[in-house]
């Protein structure tokens, strides 16, 4: 398992979600915090590639041997790739969330929404609040 | 809010870090390390499970075996001294009020093992039936009950082989203990009970032993990778035995609650049966999914850690109910594959090189 980390360099979404934006396209996964709730994961059901996905609603499901979550999505945009890897093998988002066990990459529809995301701090201070 | 019941070994669960998820009216510890880490090595060595949150209900007296006799599905007369029995608490339609094992400590006295869930509404019904000669009384809070299970269990604790369902008093380190060869995982093991006031230190006795701390999410993967039922998801009031597969546990020869109405739904042959599946496609099917095609309910429903997919339990038509069949189940929304197996779903052998 992954220590416990909230890289700087990633935009983060309430519903512990996280985002590595790069020009008009960005990379989605769950957080630390996400997989650490949920334990070792066994299922990731994904979206379609070319499917839209809209910020703030699910776009898949992971689950651990006791529990489902929905993935929700932090923009929006289209699917341009599935992370075939964590279909194959979910547990790879435990061992490694932002780097090997992204989940989806998008294009994005509408860039300005990053300004709604959290910062690595702003998402740490959310998370001690709770 | 009601105030959670914690059992004598919570202060080990917390200082273990578990995770502790409300259970039954229980705090309980769902995992420590993980579920899978867990399971495994139950299937391949030896876990320990705190489960005194279950019942223990005493019958004592010259008429005790006759009450349970009567209320009972199982024939006690199988049994003796020494020994335990698997049995089921039915109600007038057959139904299931609770699944059980019983102990005859002597011949007038028994000890109830009963899920948490059901202690009370147990002992309430034991005692709306109660005879003179017969007392019924709650021993729950007098006792620690450690579930030790897995291949090296018994030599890990360093108890002599005895059979299945067969119990003795036994001291581990020290501890005295009634150790029953019972369990609720499918491997050989042994139930411990002792003294509430000796639970942690067994515990840390049975752990420093290398039993490794397993939680109730290993538990349940575990009992439904061998098909056993859980009281409250595949069994309870309103499902008969024989719809559930439990048939061999009802002595239909005695006269006991229920016997009338499983009789004739024996004679009849049960309108549904609970089929256990292997799932087809990449999914796991969960308790409450509609099996859509044949119409039925997914009662259990989990990953297998140690075949790597999902697996569960559901009631399905008597006629759709025979292994090879295909199943189709709603998957949040997407329609998904299954296949109807026979019990149990996971065997050692199959993985055994």
């Amino acid at each position: 398992m992954a220590a416990e980390d909230y890289p700087a360099d990633l935009k983060y979404h309430r519903e512990h979600d996280w985002a590595r934006i790069e020009n008009s396209e960005a990379t989605l996964g769950i957080t630390w915090y996400a997989q650490d709730s949920l334990g070792e994961l066994v299922h990731f059901e994904p979206p379609e590639e070319g499917q839209p996905v809209s910020m703030d609603e699910s776009y898949g499901e992971v689950e651990s041997v006791k529990a489902v979550s929905d993935v929700i999505s932090p923009l929006s945009g289209e699917v341009l790739e599935v992370n075939r890897k964590v279909v194959d093998e979910p547990e790879t988002v435990n061992a490694d969330p932002y780097g090997e066990g992204w989940l989806i990459r998008i294009r994005l529809s509408d860039q300005s929404e990053a300004e709604k995301l959290l910062d690595g701090e702003a998402y740490r201070a959310f998370l001690a609040e709770r | 809010m009601q105030t959670l019941l914690r059992t004598p070994l919570h202060d080990r669960h917390i200082a273990l870090g578990a995770r502790l998820v409300p259970f039954a009216g229980w705090e309980m510890p769902v995992q420590y390390e993980g579920v899978i880490a867990e399971h495994r090595a139950v299937r391949s060595d030896c876990g320990v499970f705190d489960v005194s949150h279950m019942g223990e209900l005493q019958v004592e007296g010259p008429r005790a075996r006759e009450l349970l006799q009567s209320l009972l599905s199982n024939d006690l007369d199988r049994i003796g001294p020494g020994k335990a029995q698997y049995t089921l608490l039915t109600n007038e339609r057959g139904g299931i009020l609770d699944d059980l094992i019983v102990y005859e400590l002597s011949p007038a006295r028994f000890l109830l093992i009963v899920n948490a869930a059901n202690t009370v509404s147990d002992l309430a019904w034991l005692t709306d039936h109660q005879l003179p000669g017969a007392d019924v009384s709650d021993r729950s809070a007098e006792y620690a009950l450690l579930a030790v299970q897995g291949p090296r269990a018994i030599e890990r604790l360093g108890l002599a082989p005895a059979r299945p369902f067969t119990w003795d008093t036994a001291e581990i380190d020290g501890i005295e203990v009634l150790a029953a060869r019972t369990g609720y995982t499918g491997e050989d093991g042994v139930e411990l009970l002792s003294q509430a006031e000796d639970g942690e230190q067994l515990w840390d006795r049975v752990v420093a032993r290398g039993a490794k701390p397993s939680g109730l999410g290993a538990r349940d993967t575990l009992r439904l990778e061998v098909c056993f039922p859980l009281h409250g998801n595949d069994i309870g009031p309103d499902t008969d035995a024989i719809s559930a597969g439990l048939g061999w546990t009802c002595a239909l020869d005695k006269d006991f609650t229920g016997a009338a109405a499983l009789r004739r739904i024996k004679e009849e042959g049960p309108a549904r049966r609970l089929a256990p599946f292997v799932m087809q496609e990449k999914a796991i099917a969960r308790q409450g999914m509609a099996i859509t095609d044949p119409p039925g309910e997914v009662t259990s429903g989990s990953h297998s850690p140690m075949l790597d997919v999902g697996i569960g339990m559901g009631y399905v038509p008597a006629a759709d109910a025979a292994p090879g069949t295909t199943i189709t189940i709603d998957v949040r929304g997407r329609e998904r594959a299954a296949r109807i197996v026979d019990k149990p779903i996971y065997k050692r052998e199959q993985l055994d090189p």
